[in-house]
């Protein structure tokens, strides 16, 4: 998934690591992974690579809406400047159209580029390491059938000392662990696939892992929920009261395979971009040993507060057309709720037209906070592909209390609790887009 | 003679409303009768037409009487809600001795000579001139008719006309006891001379006009049997999914359709010059298949205009460019306090339910279109050039409409369907999406408005001098409209002439265009919607300058003024106004006189802490002279006032990159049911000259609003739509 | 090929499973008393019945239906409450243009299906979906209790 703040990394680190040589640099190009003859591209190894591409969601960054798919140009805005992401298709002027399979797979193990120069960790390769030479030479020879495009790269608009790509040497020595994966032999087959399919494909702790101070990957804490772009990333370890525990596994497939788990979540932001383009391409194999692995996540606790409320009194009071009576009366929420949202969501939280908008039970109602309610409510959400009636359109029109005003009513009539959003608070999720 | 009827099978329709078909419009334009408008008596062709039609009578252009079944009404004018159907045929049938369940009324067909408006000088229905324009004549209409029904049957019998009697579409003869409906009349009644004059009934007699009567139009529209241009299906019909370049005057640079193809039931992809068309049996297989079309732009001219940038350059123009003076007089040299204030009003999409839509089926030897237009032979006259069709080739069946207000007096969609139809050899079903409706409406431009006035020592104004800035629609809709230097009367309506008693008066306008590729169109209430915000406003403001109350500093200026007087007084009593109210609620009066009415609404509003504004009453007083249908009288005020609001509190649309940023009622949003306040609607009955109605409601809205929002807050916004933003409680 | 029971009649059509039911009515059974107005379920012009219930068909898959009973406007007027209300409509004079009533009839007529006795925030929470460019919500809220009450309001 696209990391906006990953790249802020390289400050802390630049300044906390001044002092280091070269030898990571040269210890690199050493690595014996690096070193064999191009694979002749099969039409098995096209379509494996197809799929893994897929696997491993490389589109969500490398194309901009709009654009051809890997042409790159996704802008990731940071704190001091903005990086684009890069033409991936075979075009030999702009694209990776030159590229050796030694030079992808250094790119993908190592962060660094066909010309020797450091790719800034945008680019997940501190997730990507893991992944088997084989599988990254399968992705390249699928990138390599497309039709090139002729897309040069934008200037990334970086300023000083950030724009010093050698210097992710440094940072690299601190928390790139460049190691594949390796199977555990204390774990069933699948949980070791999926635990491949989670982190050395899917990438999922780039958002779902909190970070340390340093900005790397806390691994002590994976899949225990972060904030990224604005949404929360949520705790997905198998802890039943915060995290997916819970969860049926029917639920955790529906969710992969369509983004949409009944009275569970619907998939929203970058997670509805990571279900369209990567998760619901797993096969059912891959897709159950995804679930496998999570069950056996370290169970990590969440904020007091955030707990699904069971069967909110607001709720079971409500029938699919009305409120309870005079809950909320003249409240400004619950008058744009009827306005503007009920229509989909209606008001006993199954949804009206499709399940997609069934609101009961979701963790963004549950959180008193709002944070992906009010992001939902800024951007809209898109799962048109997967299902035509799965769309919200962006209320980013409305005004900063209006909309906190409605996160606040569908915060206190889906799970019963105090809603804590302020317009302050829309106002600041608004300057994240 | 023949008529170019071609052979195509008409969409099967409800018996109340018949299609007026098409017929030979040069013929009757070709006999010098082109500023003819709508008449009592028969016109040339008007034989012609009524026997196309298969009438047995059919004394004028608007009625037609057959053997049997009710009388049909052809309607000069078109409905689009506000009630026209039902008032026409009041007028009609008042004097034609008929009940309103007698009648059915059918679409006129374009014929500007027959049907247009003696006001507009065209078939157009617009500018709340309807009823002003046509009441006497359709009355006229309908007694020419009962003249000859009573000569018929007079003629028959053997008794003097004197001795007959009409009620309810029979004739009687009291003496005789004989007595024959107008059905029977109808062939008899055809072979009567036309009187010359006839008399028309005394008001007091009156048994439908000034009633409260039910639409003729609303059962079909309540139980779904009426049809709007969007309805009309005809066989081998495709649907044509339109995408246009987003930039304003960007042109198609190149599509890669092989995606689109591959869609199911895909027919054509048709390029425009600026866009891409996609046709299907279905709007949903059309859409799916356009969404899948790979096109390039080239954006054009327009790629740096902005909304923000219009403002700026209004600001500038307003300082620095030229006026074109509307009014000057008095002595403008009076010395005193002067008051000030820049009024901004914003780009407005129409926004009508019923996306623009048009069917058309091009043939080599004709052209045939389905519409609902408030310009029907304008919509011809595009037809004709764009095919290279003689106008009497065009045979155009114009429709009910699903909201105008004013964006139907544009033949912009029906041109981009021809377009489309001109490349395939079947009927094309043109329907906008909603965000092609909003992003490529022939928008309502922005204005920026310099008001100041000297004040006495009261603080009432002895000056007032006003410069509006903006652009003109009539440049282009209607250049004839033009004063000889270019002046546009639309841009200082209701704010050249105020009901107040000010003894000096300058009002001009500087003209600042929009870019050519963004032409600016009518918008319900016109002029006096943009003018009266701001005069309404400004008077609010000297007012409080005064340390007076609104309302007694508007009737000091009223006194020599009755007829604005006594509506104002109506409105204030209604209301209750000077009561005590709670803290952050406040009450807006505003008083104009649009379109020949004398109206003044007063809003109650209450605003949060946080600024967020809600209406809690509205009441307006209406003074529009004779009355014909009180009913919509109040329909028409309250949903007015409702569309007023609307803009006043919602609506802006901003350019941006050259390109409309809103697309759709999330973001372009409209006052919902929970928003809306009771709304009481006065009558004040008056027997002066008769006024408009249809946008009334809307030019009042806005200033009311204003001004309560100041009532409540202190805060006088002069920017629409008001910013919340700006009324939170420090 | 799918079987859908529109207005107590069985209606094969040969359409995508993702297409809205609005299209379906319209341009396939031919059933245009439905509205098309904004396609994001943000007007209410386009609601019918399923089962009884108001929904928004321009964003309904019709594959999703399976043998939901799917009522229009074009046989509302059979039902008590859609009798009552369309009685209603024509006698406080609701409509203007007339677009949106069709979806505010269908609106109007389920909540009173539901509750017979609607208080205003009821018709605020049942009414408030639809949109009215003509602004006739004074008289849509008139008409709703009078439908219930079966007085002048």
């Amino acid at each position: 998934m696209r990391n906006l703040v990953r790249i802020a990394v390289a400050i802390v680190v630049l300044a906390a690591i001044g002092i280091a040589g070269l030898a990571g640099y040269r210890w690199l190009h050493n690595d014996r992974d690096v070193m064999a003859a191009d694979a002749p591209a099969s039409p098995e190894l096209v379509r494996r690579g197809e799929y893994l591409a897929h696997a491993a969601d490389c589109v969500a960054c490398h194309q901009v809406p709009g654009g051809k798919p890997y042409a790159g140009g996704t802008p990731f805005k940071l704190p001091f400047g903005v990086i684009y992401s890069t033409n991936i298709t075979p075009d030999k002027e702009t694209g990776i159209g030159t590229w050796s399979d030694d030079d992808f797979v250094r790119a993908l193990h190592h962060g660094v580029r066909k010309d020797g120069r450091h790719l800034y960790p945008a680019f997940p390769y501190t997730s990507y390491t893991r992944m088997s030479r084989d599988d990254a030479v399968a992705i390249k020879a699928y990138l390599f059938s497309l039709e090139p495009v002729h897309a040069p790269a934008k200037k990334n608009e970086l300023s000083f000392p950030f724009n010093q790509r050698w210097a992710m040497a440094f940072w690299n020595m601190a928390f790139l662990d460049a190691r594949r994966f390796r199977d555990d032999p204390d774990r069933k087959p699948e949980q070791n696939r999926g635990d491949y399919v989670a982190n050395a494909l899917g990438h999922c702790g780039e958002c779902h892992t909190p970070r340390n101070l340093a900005f790397a990957l806390d691994d002590g804490k994976e899949f225990a929920g972060a904030d990224i772009q604005g949404w929360r990333a949520y705790n997905i370890t198998s802890d039943k009261t915060f995290g997916v525990g819970a969860w049926t596994d029917q639920q955790l497939s529906d969710y992969f395979a369509k983004g949409h788990a009944e009275g569970r979540a619907a998939a929203s932001g970058p997670m509805a971009e990571a279900v369209e383009y990567s998760t619901r391409h797993l096969n059912e194999g891959d897709r159950n040993a995804l679930i496998s692995y999570l069950r056996i996540v370290k169970a990590q606790p969440g904020p007091a507060g955030t707990e699904i409320a069971p069967d909110p009194e607001s709720l079971k009071k409500s029938t699919a057309w009305a409120p309870p009576a005079d809950a909320a009366k003249g409240d400004l929420g619950r008058k744009i709720f009827e306005g503007a949202c009920a229509s989909c969501h209606q008001y006993d939280g199954k949804g009206q037209q499709t399940p997609y908008a069934g609101l009961a039970g979701l963790r963004s109602v549950n959180d008193p906070d709002g944070v992906n309610l009010t992001m939902a409510l800024l951007q809209g959400s898109d799962l048109k592909d997967i299902n035509s009636g799965a769309w919200m359109p962006s209320f980013a029109a409305y005004s900063d209390v209006e909309l906190a005003a409605v996160a606040n009513y569908v915060i206190g009539h889906f799970s019963g609790k105090q809603g804590q959003v302020t317009p302050e608070k829309v106002a600041e999720r608004r300057k994240q887009q | 003679m023949t008529l170019p009827i071609p052979d195509v099978a008409q969409p099967s329709r409800r018996a109340l409303l018949q299609t007026g078909g098409g017929f030979a419009l040069a013929f009757f334009l070709g006999v010098g009768s082109a500023r003819a408008t709508i008449s009592a008596r028969p016109q040339p062709g008007d034989a012609e037409l009524a026997a196309r039609e298969g009438a047995t009578f059919a004394p004028n252009a608007l009625i037609r009487i057959d053997r049997e079944g009710p009388v049909r009404l052809v309607m000069p004018n078109v409905e689009m809600g506000q009630g026209v159907y039902t008032t026409e045929a009041m007028l009609l049938a008042e004097e034609l001795d008929v009940g309103l369940d007698q009648v059915i009324v059918q679409h006129a067909p374009p014929i500007d000579a027959l049907y247009g408006t003696p006001l507009l000088k065209s078939q157009t229905t617009g500018g709340s001139t309807t009823v002003r324009a046509n009441w006497m004549i359709l009355r006229e209409a309908g007694a020419v008719a009962r003249a000859m029904l009573i000569s018929a049957a007079a003629e028959q019998w053997g008794v003097p006309a004197a001795e007959c009697v009409t009620k309810a579409g029979v004739v009687k003869h009291a003496a005789s006891g004989r007595s024959a409906t107008y059905n029977e009349l109808a062939e008899a009644a055809a072979r009567q001379q036309t009187p010359e004059k006839v008399g028309l009934k005394d008001p007091k007699d009156f048994k439908l006009v000034g009633k409260p009567m039910r639409r003729i139009d609303s059962p079909s529209k309540v139980d779904g049997s009426a049809i709007f241009g969007i309805d009309i299906r005809v066989p081998d019909m495709q649907v044509a999914y339109v995408i246009t370049c987003p930039t304003a005057g960007g042109t198609l640079k190149s599509v890669k359709e092989d995606e689109a193809r591959k869609q199911p039931g895909v027919k054509d992809v048709i390029r425009l010059p600026h866009g891409v068309a996609v046709t299907a049996p279905n709007y949903w297989a059309a859409k799916k298949a356009a969404e899948a079309l790979e096109i390039e732009w080239d954006h054009g001219p327009n790629v740096d205009f902005s909304t923000e940038g219009l403002f700026k350059a209004l600001d500038e123009a307003s300082r620095t460019g030229k006026a074109l003076v509307a009014r000057s007089d008095g002595p403008l040299d009076r010395k005193g306090k002067t008051i000030e204030a820049v009024y901004q009003h914003p780009i407005l999409a129409h926004a009508p339910m019923e996306p623009l839509n048009a069917v058309v089926h091009v043939r080599p030897d004709a052209c045939e279109i389905w519409v609902g237009s408030q310009v029907p032979t304008r919509a011809v006259g595009a037809a004709a050039k764009l095919t290279g069709l003689p106008e009497d080739k065009i045979i155009l069946h114009n429709q009910y409409l699903g909201g105008g207000f004013g964006r139907r007096l544009e033949v912009d969609s029906v041109e981009l369907a021809v377009n489309i139809a001109k490349q395939v050899p079947y009927p094309v079903k043109m329907i906008w999406s909603r965000e092609h409706d909003i992003r490529h409406d022939i928008p309502r431009t922005a204005y920026l408005d310099r008001v100041s006035a000297v004040v006495d020592d009261e603080g009432y104004p002895v000056v007032w001098k006003d410069r509006t800035c903006g652009a003109s629609v009539p440049k282009r809709w209607a250049p004839q409209m033009l004063r000889k230097d270019g002046f546009d009367a639309d841009l200082t309506e209701c704010s050249d002439e105020l009901s107040y008693d000010i003894p000096a008066f300058h009002v001009e306008w500087v003209p600042h265009d929009m870019p050519e590729a963004i032409p600016i169109g009518w918008w319900r209430g016109v002029g006096p919607t943009h003018n009266i915000f701001k005069v309404e406003g400004f008077v609010d403001e000297l007012a409080h300058a005064a340390g007076k109350d609104p309302v007694e500093f508007r009737r000091k200026m009223l006194t020599k003024n009755p007829r604005p007087l006594s509506v104002l007084n109506k409105a204030a009593e209604a209301i209750g106004w000077g009561e005590k109210l709670p803290p952050r609620v406040g009450r807006g009066v505003a008083f104009a006189s649009p379109f020949g009415s004398h109206v003044c609404a007063i809003a109650e509003v209450e605003v949060s802490p946080r600024g967020v504004i809600r209406i809690r009453r509205g009441v307006a007083a209406i003074d529009c002279g004779p009355v014909m249908n009180p009913n919509t009288v109040e329909a028409q005020i309250q949903g007015g006032l409702i569309f007023g609001w609307t803009m006043a509190l919602f609506n802006e649309i901003t350019f941006e990159k050259g390109a409309v940023k809103q697309s759709n009622f999330h973001d372009y949003r409209m006052m919902r049911l929970n928003e809306t306040p009771p709304i009481e609607v006065h009558i004040v009955k008056n027997e002066g000259p008769i006024g408009g109605m249809g946008e009334v409601g809307t030019a009042i809205a806005a200033p009311a609003l204003a001004n309560a929002v100041f009532a409540a807050t202190g805060v006088r916004l002069r920017r629409l739509p008001l910013d919340p933003r700006l009324l939170a409680d420090p | 090929m799918l079987t859908l029971n529109v207005n107590g009649e069985d209606r094969s059509v040969e359409v995508p499973e993702d297409m809205p039911l609005l299209w379906v009515l319209r341009d396939v059974i031919g059933l245009t008393g439905t509205k098309f107005g904004c396609g994001i379920a943000q007007c209410g012009a386009c609601t019918v019945h399923v089962d009884g219930q108001a929904v928004r068909s321009c964003v309904l898959p019709v594959g999703e239906l399976g043998d939901a009973k799917i009522t229009t406007v074009e046989a509302i007027g059979a039902t008590p409450e859609g009798k009552k209300i369309q009685d209603a409509w024509l006698a406080v004079e609701v409509v203007q243009c007339g677009y949106c009533q069709t979806g505010q009839v269908m609106s109007a007529a389920a909540l009173l299906r539901h509750n017979p006795q609607p208080t205003d925030e009821d018709i605020d929470a049942a009414m408030s979906g639809n949109i009215c460019r003509c602004g006739t919500y004074v008289r849509i809220r008139q008409a709703i209790h009078q439908a219930a009450t079966g007085k002048p309001v």
